[in-house]
């Protein structure tokens, strides 16, 4: 571990000539780092169903289609309405198909008492589904963008998260309820189409707060929230990844599990956290770090549940490598990465050769023409590692 | 260029069977289509409420409850229109709707075990005093958020709606909302009213205009005519109602259940006015915003405890005497259980963490092994004996 970790730090002298020389040279095509993902390669995605079966829990063996994001969704909703007929769709313009298509023919297969439009009211969206699941429906409400949550606010805080806990010894509860959001950066969506609102409500217990980071992951994880959590569930799909993240899912109905992160990529000598769509980025980074630095091997962590946590996963593997960082898109002050930078200090001090760095977007609101200085991207992600194998040496 | 001045139309009809005087105003309609065994009952289900509250307001003066919310003058609306819903119909309320539960079937007990948050109470002890649960009997336990519940009562109608058209057996339900005029003003009023309509739900929207928000009228609340004709806006069917008759506030709420069903669903507004005699809670003193003269009109001629007795009486089903009796004989019992909830423990201390989720999170786990350690090492800092089962309850 150490040596691994030796060497990065050496061959990180050099390419800080390397990096001088490209400013002299001052052209974008010298770019090495911040390029475009690949999604058609990166390991991240299944490309052939041959991989399928290095995911922990999906299903094996079974026919699959390849999907992209909202396509995913789609057959995830469209799976959990056949499944039971409790289960109900609706929001914003979610008749015709939505406006990210996460909703297209749901109307058509299963009518519009269970697939329909409502006024343009996120508290009353809210508000009305907490009435039904109350009654044993399992409502799966959009909220067009994240953005617009907050009017809903109240009702997710005060009365969605409570609701069990108020209503005390009759049992009543939320159980199949799930509100869906596109979140996160998609390089233009400026102050109203950008966020990550994930921390906020993790600081409120009562209800799962899940972000997906491909299609066979949001089709499992979604189907998991509606037929089989007890709890009220947050679900957050990066929309930008809507169409980019393309692979195969299988067909059948599956679910994967709540409140457990998956090890992406095992590592000795560092932990990267993340979730959604950062995890392309801190793929494409670790990928150079590791050319960088031959014999360096960092571990990589999707987190899925973003509350409530995977706390063993998370700290077993630190305690392994010794090191962590947390990657979000959202603003780094009071983010995600705070939560869990804490319990790693507090719970495995012992095992700490560095201090854990997160890695979250800057604390400014993202304005039209920032967004790519704002959200971590590659190079950012690179230099962290980089550093913080420096540390101590 | 015809504007609609709201100012010019005429304010909407309140609806009103029974006059001050405990006599049908209307000498042509046929009498009220009620049992007089249900009209006594529906008396004394009032006549507990009222003193119900005047000895729990007594008892939080001296300490023995934190918090009591007295629904004097609005006794009608609640115990007239819990008695025209189904035994399944699910309610949702605000606050001030003691007489809902004691219609619906709460006991002196059941009260007390709120109010006094003991072991029996089914909220386990985590909600205010008046925040009455216990869902077979209620519906939704009460919150104390203003309006946050009207869309539940929209989304419960809803849902009702296709389950009971699904089951075939299940004899339709409507879902019914309970909210002051004061909620009314928030968004959530009319984000359900809005989705109500559009989608078809069998839902009662049930105001009760007592003339104020604590200190605030009602002519710093809106300057429309009150809610009902909010209603209109929405596509919704309303009725205002004198909500002192207890009569016209049963046959408006019938009424409104059987339009609610009809053709598969639909939303109906009452708004139902009353006057607050009351302070808003026991952290309030009326008396600040508005003069005793006020209230007293409302305290004599136009109380629907006082009006429901004159009726009783001049059918010969009541007097001065068995009045005496009965409110003796319910102080009584009500004084017997205050005391007896007070003897009794406090929920078990896994109250504290259980049913935040269907199950505990390891984080959960751990913060409740915590507390534990935390009483087991300074014994004398806390006071578990006062709960069920001690430390081991936790």
């Amino acid at each position: 571990m150490s040596q691994g970790c030796r060497s990065l730090r050496i061959v990180a002298s050099r390419s800080r000539a390397a990096v001088r020389s490209y400013a002299s040279l001052a052209t974008p095509a010298t770019r090495k780092l911040n390029v475009p993902i690949d999604f058609g390669k990166t390991p991240l995605l299944h490309h052939s169903s041959k991989t399928i079966p290095q995911t922990p829990e999906l299903p094996q063996g079974g026919s699959t289609t390849r999907l992209n994001l909202c396509q995913a969704v789609n057959e995830g909703l469209r799976t959990a309405l056949r499944e039971d007929n409790k289960v109900l769709c609706f929001g914003e313009d979610v008749a015709f198909g939505g406006v990210f298509r996460c909703t297209v023919n749901l109307q058509s297969e299963f009518g519009p008492d269970r697939v329909f439009n409502t006024p343009i009211t996120e508290q009353g969206i809210v508000g009305a589904a907490i009435g039904m699941a109350a009654e044993g429906a399992k409502p799966v409400v959009e909220i067009q963008f994240a953005d617009y949550v907050f009017p809903a606010f109240d009702q997710i805080v005060n009365e969605a998260s409570k609701f069990r806990y108020r209503e005390g010894s009759t049992g009543a509860n939320l159980a199949g309820m799930v509100i869906r959001m596109p979140c996160g950066g998609v390089g233009h969506g400026a102050l109203y189409h950008t966020q990550s609102p994930e921390s906020l409500f993790c600081h409120v217990p009562g209800f799962k707060v899940v972000v997906p980071r491909s299609p066979s992951q949001a089709k499992g994880l979604l189907l998991s929230a509606i037929l089989e959590s007890k709890d009220p569930v947050i679900f957050m799909e990066p929309k930008i990844l809507y169409r980019a993240a393309v692979e195969e899912v299988p067909d059948e109905l599956y679910t994967l599990p709540l409140c457990k992160a998956e090890v992406l990529k095992p590592g000795a000598d560092l932990t990267i956290i993340s979730y959604g769509r950062p995890l392309y980025n801190c793929l494409a980074a670790i990928e150079a770090a590791e050319k960088t630095a031959p014999g360096t091997s960092i571990e990589l962590i999707d987190l899925r549940t973003i509350y409530p946590w995977d706390r063993e996963t998370i700290l077993n593997s630190v305690r392994k490598t010794g090191r962590a960082i947390v990657v979000h898109e959202s603003m780094v002050n009071y983010g995600v990465g705070s939560e869990i930078a804490a319990t790693i200090q507090e719970q495995a001090l012992l095992s700490l050769e560095a201090p854990v760095k997160r890695l979250g977007g800057f604390t400014t609101h993202t304005g039209l023409a920032w967004e790519k200085f704002i959200f971590p991207d590659i190079t950012s992600e690179f230099a962290v590692p980089t550093s913080i194998c420096d540390f101590g040496f | 260029m015809d504007f609609l001045v709201p100012q010019s139309l005429p304010p909407i009809a309140t609806y009103r069977v029974m006059n001050a005087e405990g006599k049908v105003q209307d000498e042509n309609r046929a009498p009220p289509d009620v049992a007089d065994e249900q009209v006594l009952e529906w008396y004394k289900n009032m006549l507990t409420v009222n003193i119900l509250d005047t000895i729990m307001s007594e008892a939080q003066r001296q300490g023995r409850l934190s918090f009591y919310m007295v629904s004097a003058g609005e006794e009608g609306i609640m115990v007239g229109s819990a008695a025209a819903l189904g035994p399944d119909d699910i309610i949702t309320c605000q606050y001030r709707e003691t007489g809902v539960f004691k219609q619906r079937g709460y006991t002196l007990k059941d009260f007390m075990s709120q109010l006094l948050h003991n072991k029996n109470d089914p909220g386990k002890g985590r909600n205010m005093p008046c925040h009455y649960s216990g869902r077979l009997k209620t519906g939704h336990a009460v919150a104390s958020t203003l309006g946050t519940q009207i869309p539940h009562a929209m989304g419960a109608g809803y849902a009702m709606k296709l389950a009971d058209r699904e089951s075939g057996t299940q004899s339709p339900r409507v879902a019914v909302a309970y909210f002051g005029d004061g909620a009314a003003s928030e968004g959530d009023f009319h984000g359900a009213l809005n989705m109500a309509a559009v989608r078809e739900a069998p839902v009662i929207f049930i105001c009760r205009n007592n003339g104020f928000a604590i200190s605030t009228p009602t002519t710093e609340q809106y300057r429309g005519d009150g809610i009902a004709s909010r209603g209109i806006g929405y596509g919704i069917e309303t009725l205002r109602v004198d909500g002192t008759d207890i009569f016209a506030v049963y046959e408006a709420t019938k009424e409104a259940r059987r339009r609610a069903l009809r053709d598969g669903g639909r939303p109906v507004l009452l708004e139902m006015m009353s006057y607050r005699i009351s302070h808003h809670s026991t952290s309030d003193d009326s008396f600040a915003y508005r003069s005793q003269a006020e209230v007293d009109p409302w305290k004599t001629r136009d109380n629907p405890i006082a009006r429901l007795k004159k009726w009783l009486e001049n059918k010969g089903l009541w007097s001065d005497e068995l009045d005496k009796q009965t409110r003796t004989q319910i102080r009584r019992d009500i004084l017997t259980e205050l005391k007896a909830a007070e003897r009794e423990k406090k929920p078990p201390l896994s109250s504290v963490f259980d049913d935040v989720y269907a199950e505990y999170s390891e984080e959960q786990e751990a913060q409740r092994r915590e507390l534990r350690r935390l009483m087991e090492k300074y014994p004398e800092e806390y006071d578990a004996d006062d709960y069920e089962g001690g430390l081991k309850g936790l």
